[in-house]
């Protein structure tokens, strides 16, 4: 595989060689924007990249968020996004430029040479549909199967994809199956008309990790037994690195590096796949939890409205001044409950909440202004955490005037000092949130949580939304602020990597209870209860052969698939 | 069906009742604050102190006015809408007549103008922000925001009377031929169709434009769909709701609201009567063309609820 190395920009010319299925040549891709207040603006989101894809061969296409992967991606069916036109270069498909074909040729060939898996499958199936009728859909089209051929294709792809009740799930809607299954569906709607080639965009990023190696190995299986060619875009190396025979990097919008899986992974050649590459754990020693705690959850059960279905059921746990608490689980475990609870926004049914000593009122109204302000929240999306039409200023400056009556040039050097702590300096004060990068918004809110001066702060995903390399900073930023200020994180994740890097001790949640709790060397030393066992072993690996590997050595089979 | 939508379906309908039964409390006690009452309009200023009190002791007018509101509803369930002061006819026989002519009205104009506003919706949508677009959405506006009287008299003129395709008058009868009768319909129902289409057009094309952002559509063009089968197929069936509701409140409009259309072309329907009988101060028929007028508002609203409660996949197949 490695020995196959076509210099990055510089296509081959000629003629492709024969097995070529796509044959991108320095392609430009351009979009429009729209600045607020200025004149529209052309950007260029990819730059003369070129590549080749064998059939039945799998591309890994890498990099962090506005790489150009998705572009290059969809540009093989002749698509873009919202105004993303494809402004040079040729994408040949099957020996013809499909960029030649206009929009009549785009539609013969999508749903039909090339198809599309997206992200989020639970957003695009159509709601109003049976899911039978949509997985068909794109082969009745084209006509290249009668509805009985499609449907009979479609359920033993059902079966393929290791999917439950494989003869009767068409006829769901896709409200009725789970994220995992529907990742799936989508997969076989994808393989139904028999494409030469399909486009997976990030199709196990939504997922749990739990659920993401099942749905890894059946798309992985999926791809060996029908032959068909395939690009893998993610932001997870290890994730694609179970997948690929080849790995490209890209970075705004230009190739980095490209080249055999096991070299990019192995032998990276550049320094910016290095550094996607290298393992980012930061050297976090435990700290001995205290004598007493300051925060203490007690027997905990709480449910949303009056369901009778608990959503956190006798949970307890201490949090130590100046010590981090990770809180770790997959989706619908109670970890984001567990912090309303605390900070009173969802009133817990049974059992306490003691700070300092004293008990803190159930409900987030009868609570004094000064437990507010030793109770700081940080959220997963910056973004709508922040008012967008208030400056930087403004929103750090606002904890400062509510909780300690600062005004005027006395605000103004608290609010410099704290962007100084965030390392983002004075120029960023009259800025507006929309101005910022994801990572820079994310400081803003540390920013703003440190300006109340709090003694906890409880971070609910922080990192989750952001590239890993802007994800390390940031935790890197909040372990700095933890020696300085002494804060106590209580830090929910569903990432173990992250969990590794910043915790004292860690609490394991599986639907609704806490089901391991220590300090971190004993939580994450064996013997692990078959939960964490689950959890631990799911966690994708940068290591060829890892997903068949983990598969076997399972000891419970995850719940969300 | 499922026990979710029986239980909404019988929650709206429970909660149209009890919104019928408030407004015939609202309309009998808005004619009780009017002042002087049924006996002094019969009997007119001259009358008598005497002949006033008998006549008010005839009509039950000294009972407490709960009692009085429990027979006139009494007598709406049981059919009898009571007697017309001016007139002395038996209210409910002159109403059936004119409301099955109001209905037939508003049933062809909406024959033409629901379809009619979705495909330019539909159309609209397909070639949003092209020329196709704004002309369409330009010229639904402007017959919108014309006052109806205005779009009737050009209707009359041009079609009435330099062409004399249609009647000016839509002069109708009882046993009237069928085709005779939609000749005479034809110009009200062209006037009410120009009214109401802008406002469903407008609506279903925001609808349906909002739900072209979801990520289904883009699997749907992906699929190789054309753009007019990715409309129809992927995005319409989701815009449905709420093009339902806008629809459902046209009709409302073109059965509620044709008093200025009906008086132009002096048609035998609900609004002429009813203005006919506002001017005699005629307060028994205001009261029952009032409530007739209530009911159908509501019940096309709760259609409109229950229409939006089915057409939800999430509450036809819960989990």
């Amino acid at each position: 595989m490695a020995d196959k190395q076509p210099k990055p920009g510089q296509p081959k010319p000629g003629q492709p060689k024969s097995g070529v299925l796509l044959d991108i040549r320095n392609l430009r891709i351009e979009a429009t924007v729209y600045p607020p207040g200025e004149a529209p603006k052309n950007i260029v989101l990819v730059h003369d990249v070129s590549l080749t894809l064998e059939k039945g061969k799998v591309l890994g296409l890498i990099g962090e968020s506005g790489a150009g992967k998705s572009t290059i991606g969809l540009s093989s069916m002749g698509y873009g996004r919202g105004g993303v036109r494809i402004t040079g270069g040729e994408v040949i498909l099957n020996g013809r430029d499909i960029l030649k074909g206009g929009n009549e040729g785009f539609r013969k060939l999508r749903g039909r040479e090339v198809c599309y898996v997206a992200q989020s499958a639970a957003a695009a199936f159509n709601p109003a549909h049976r899911l039978m009728d949509q997985v068909v859909e794109a082969a009745l089209l084209h006509g290249t199967a009668t509805r009985a051929e499609a449907e009979k294709r479609a359920v033993a792809l059902f079966k393929k994809l290791s999917l439950p009740n494989p003869e009767s799930i068409g006829e769901r809607f896709p409200h009725q199956v789970s994220g995992g299954q529907l990742q799936r569906v989508m997969t076989a709607m994808a393989l139904c008309s028999e494409p030469d080639l399909i486009v997976f965009d990030e199709p196990t990023t939504a997922l749990d990790v739990t659920t993401q190696i099942d749905v890894l190995a059946a798309i992985k299986d999926a791809i060996r037994d029908t032959h068909v060619a395939a690009l893998y875009i993610t932001h997870d190396l290890a994730v694609v690195a179970q997948v690929s025979d080849e790995i490209m990097v890209l970075r705004h919008g230009r190739l980095v590096e490209w080249g055999g899986t096991r070299q990019i992974i192995k032998e990276p050649r550049q320094e910016y796949t290095n550094a996607l590459v290298s393992v980012h754990e930061i050297e976090h020693q435990e700290q001995k939890p205290g004598t007493s705690p300051f925060l203490s959850v007690k027997n905990i059960t709480a449910a949303y409205g009056r369901s009778h279905i608990k959503v956190l059921k006798n949970v307890s746990i201490d949090i130590f001044p100046g010590q981090t608490l990770a809180v770790v689980g997959e989706s619908g475990s109670g970890k984001s409950t567990l912090a309303r609870a605390i900070t009173g926004l969802l009133p817990p049914e049974q059992g306490t909440v003691t700070f300092d000593g004293r008990p803190l009122a159930n409900r987030l109204a009868d609570r004094p202004k000064e437990d507010l302000r030793q109770l700081q929240m940080i959220y997963q999306m910056a973004d709508v955490a922040m008012n967008p039409r208030q400056t930087v200023g403004t929103i750090i400056g606002r904890p400062l005037e509510f909780y300690f009556g600062l005004r005027g040039r006395q605000r103004d050097a608290r609010v410099a000092e704290l962007l100084d702590k965030i390392e983002m300096g004075k120029g960023y004060v009259d800025r507006y949130p929309a101005e910022l990068s994801g990572g820079q918004k994310q400081r803003v809110c540390i920013a703003r949580s440190l300006a109340a001066k709090p003694k906890l702060i409880i971070c609910d995903e922080v990192t989750s939304a952001l590239d890993p390399l802007v994800a390390h900073g940031i935790l890197e930023l909040l372990l700095g602020l933890q020696k300085e200020e002494n804060v106590a994180y209580l830090f929910i994740t569903h990432d173990l990597a992250t969990v590794k890097s910043i915790a004292d001790s860690i609490a394991v949640m599986y639907r609704g209870e806490v089901v391991r709790y220590g300090a971190k060397s004993t939580v994450l030393t064996p013997p692990f209860d078959a939960y964490t066992d689950l959890l631990l072993s799911s966690v994708p690996e940068m290591e060829i052969g890892w997903l068949e590997k983990a598969i076997k050595g399972r000891r419970m089979a995850s719940a969300g698939n | 069906m499922s026990s979710p939508i029986v239980k909404l379906v019988a929650q709206r309908i429970a909660l149209g009742i009890l919104l019928l039964l408030a407004v015939s409390v609202l309309i009998f006690a808005g004619t009780q604050i009017l002042p002087g009452d049924v006996a002094q309009a019969i009997l007119g200023q001259s009358a008598t102190p005497e002949s006033l009190a008998n006549l008010r002791e005839q009509l039950g007018l000294n009972d407490p006015a709960y009692i009085r509101y429990f027979r006139w509803l009494g007598g709406i369930l049981t059919g009898d809408l009571g007697t017309a002061m001016s007139s002395g006819q038996d209210i409910a026989t002159s109403i059936k007549g004119r409301l099955w002519n109001t209905l037939f009205l508003a049933f062809w104009a909406a024959v033409v103008a629901v379809p009619l506003a979705i495909i330019l919706g539909l159309i609209a949508v397909r070639y949003r922000n092209g020329w196709v677009d704004k002309l369409i959405s330009g010229l639904a506006l402007a017959s919108t925001s014309f006052p109806e009287f205005f779009v009737g008299y050009v209707l009359v003129f041009f079609f009435a009377v330099q062409h004399q395709w249609f009647p000016a008058i839509s002069t109708v009868y009882d046993g009237m031929p069928f085709g005779e009768r939609i000749q005479a319909i034809a110009l009200p129902a062209a006037a009410l169709t120009l009214v109401v289409l802008a406002h469903m057009m407008r609506m279903t094309r925001a609808a349906i434009l909002n739900v072209m952002q979801s990520a289904y559509v883009e699997t749907a063009e992906l699929k190789g769909l054309s753009a007019f089968a990715v409309i129809r197929r992927h995005a319409f069936p989701n815009a449905i709701a709420p093009i339902i509701n806008v629809v459902m409140l046209n009709l409302a409009y073109l059965i509620v609201g044709v008093v200025v259309v009906e008086v132009i072309f002096v048609y035998p329907g609900m609004g002429q009567y009813l203005v006919d009988h506002v001017t005699k101060r005629d307060v028994p028929v205001v009261q029952a063309v009032g409530l007739i007028f209530a009911a159908v508002y509501i019940s096309l609203n709760i259609i409109a609820d229950i229409a939006a409660i089915i057409a939800n996949p999430r509450l036809r197949h819960p989990k």
